[in-house]
């Protein structure tokens, strides 16, 4: 589903990730591990685009996705939750839904369906976004990407900065999503927990290269910790 | 009284030229960020569209019509060409752009008196709207009343697109937050571009109803661009709400201003008042209010 290469990527001429190499197979849940700084949203904005690969490749369903724009990487399939509850603050909830819904033949129903995933978001359609609670706005940022229909979720950090109760609900969420079928997730996420606990494979970053990678389950927290440093 | 209703009633009326101006910039500038200098030449590229126009067709009611939605494919498409071959490389770079658009501006200053001479060239009013009418015991131009009607329609027919439209959204996700648009599967250059074509193509209709109350010369959009940007400034950037209440309120400053002093006076009297407001209120009228930091 999704293949990297020794992809070497930053801001202006400062790399941040050195040559990491990254397989997240189909319906395959992936968790990229790292303390602050070890370059994890820096690997998955290079991965969706947002900022251009210095070197190494992006394959996407066996093709060459390193120079494409974001937008036609969605249309081929990925979706992005970035960090921070980020949404449209001055659309209402509902508009930030309708806008990725527009000209898509089942525009309507996959709103529903993410209304059905997300039912505290119904009472909320009218209201502006950037006046929801962080809780509120992440969720409809995951319903956001999920009405581009993707067969790749990419979650950074969904957990952060959001209050315990709320943090659960997303939790058992991506949870679902991930073991429902049809779709791959690479998942950034702090809570090492939660993180091992929804994924099939881990991959450790740290100052930026890749420190480790393995199967989850049994004695993968303590291998994740040692190669963490912590 | 009578004497200041008249002149607030003539702030209104520049009020509403102002805003004609101001809107396109509006989106360009208050929702784009891109300092056009060259916005003040679509304007005047609209008043020679209706100056052209009238020269072929010869009626002056109808060429107005017909003026109108042609003044803004004109425009719009100038703006779309400067987005196309100039801009575009030069977003996040706002001071590049505004020395870029200034010699753009320039140019197609130079290009104007070229084809029509430097001499100011007159667009006849048509019949209906020569003469005032007696509003509130004083007399206002039909032209201005024209000017306002036709500010109210525009205004209200880019806030239904802004608002309503699935165009619209995408407009205002770019430009809220390009990135997060790109990740919604919105391709921000085709936005950009076809908010650069809106925007000037408002120039452009702009331009065709300037031409009802002055003549047109290569500079004539020049001498509505800084006031076009202090609408958008002190409106709000991007607040279309703000560029009406700003543009209205600039317009009646300046007439009430009039009443008491010449014409340059009352000028100078709207910048201080202007400078003072935006020391108190630096983001202008109009903000978003938010509850993230992001």
């Amino acid at each position: 589903m999704l293949r990297l290469r020794d992809l070497t990527c930053g801001y202006g001429r400062s790399a941040v990730v050195h040559g990491v190499s990254l397989d997240v197979g189909a319906d395959e849940v992936v968790a990229v591990v790292g303390h602050n700084g070890a370059g994890k949203t820096t690997l998955l904005r290079a991965v969706v685009g947002l900022i251009p690969a210095m070197s190494g490749t992006v394959e996407f369903d066996g093709q060459d996705v390193t120079r494409r724009p974001t937008n036609k990487r969605v249309k081929a399939g990925m979706a992005y939750v970035p960090q921070g509850q980020q949404c449209f603050a001055h659309l209402t909830a509902g508009e930030n839904l309708r806008l990725v819904a527009d000209g898509r033949k089942r525009g309507k129903a996959l709103v529903d369906e993410q209304l059905d995933l997300f039912p505290a978001l119904r009472g909320l359609l009218g209201r502006q976004a950037g006046l929801l609670s962080g809780g509120q706005r992440q969720q409809l940022a995951i319903a956001r990407a999920l009405v581009t229909e993707p067969r790749l979720l990419i979650l950074d950090e969904p957990t952060e900065g959001i209050q315990p109760n709320v943090v659960a609900e997303i939790e058992a969420t991506v949870t679902a999503l991930a073991s429902r079928g049809g779709l791959s997730v690479l998942l950034v996420e702090q809570h090492l927990g939660f993180a091992l606990q929804a994924a099939d494979r881990y991959c450790v970053l740290r100052s930026g290269r890749t420190a480790s990678t393995g199967a989850t389950g049994t004695g993968a927290a303590t291998r994740v910790r040692e190669a963490m440093a912590i | 009284m009578d004497l200041l209703v008249g002149q607030l009633l003539t702030g209104l009326s520049t009020g509403s030229i102002l805003l004609l101006a101001a809107l396109g910039l509006s989106l360009t500038f208050g929702q784009m960020g891109v300092v056009n200098m060259a916005h003040g030449e679509f304007i005047m590229a609209g008043c020679y569209t209706a100056y052209v126009v009238q020269q072929v067709v010869g009626d002056a009611g109808v060429s107005l019509l017909i003026a109108l939605p042609i003044g803004f494919l004109v425009g719009g498409a100038m703006g779309l060409v400067l987005e196309a071959l100039l801009l575009r490389r030069l977003y996040h770079r706002p001071l590049d752009t505004l020395l870029v658009t200034f010699g753009v501006g320039l140019v197609l200053q130079q290009a104007a008196r070229d084809v029509f001479g430097a001499p100011a060239v007159n667009v006849s009013v048509p019949e209906a709207l020569r003469g005032g009418v007696d509003l509130l015991g004083t007399t206002v131009p039909r032209t201005r009343l024209f000017i306002m009607a036709l500010a109210v329609l525009a205004v209200t027919a880019v806030a239904l697109v802004l608002r309503f439209t699935p165009a619209g959204r995408r407009i205002r996700a770019v430009t809220g937050n390009r990135d997060l648009a790109e990740t919604a599967g919105i391709s921000s250059r085709r936005v950009d571009a076809a908010t650069f074509f809106i925007g000037s193509g408002l120039a452009g209709v702009a331009g065709v109803a300037l031409t009802l109350i002055g003549s047109t010369s290569p500079t004539t959009g020049q001498s509505y661009l800084v006031d076009a940007f202090l609408v958008v400034v002190a409106g709000g950037l991007g607040r279309i709400k703000g560029a009406v209440v700003a543009a209205v309120a600039l317009g009646a400053l300046q007439a009430v201003f009039e009443t008491y002093s010449t014409a340059s006076l009352a000028k100078v009297g709207v910048f201080v008042v202007i400078v003072v407001f935006l020391q108190l209120r630096p983001q202008g009228l109009f903000t978003l209010r938010t509850r993230s930091l992001a």
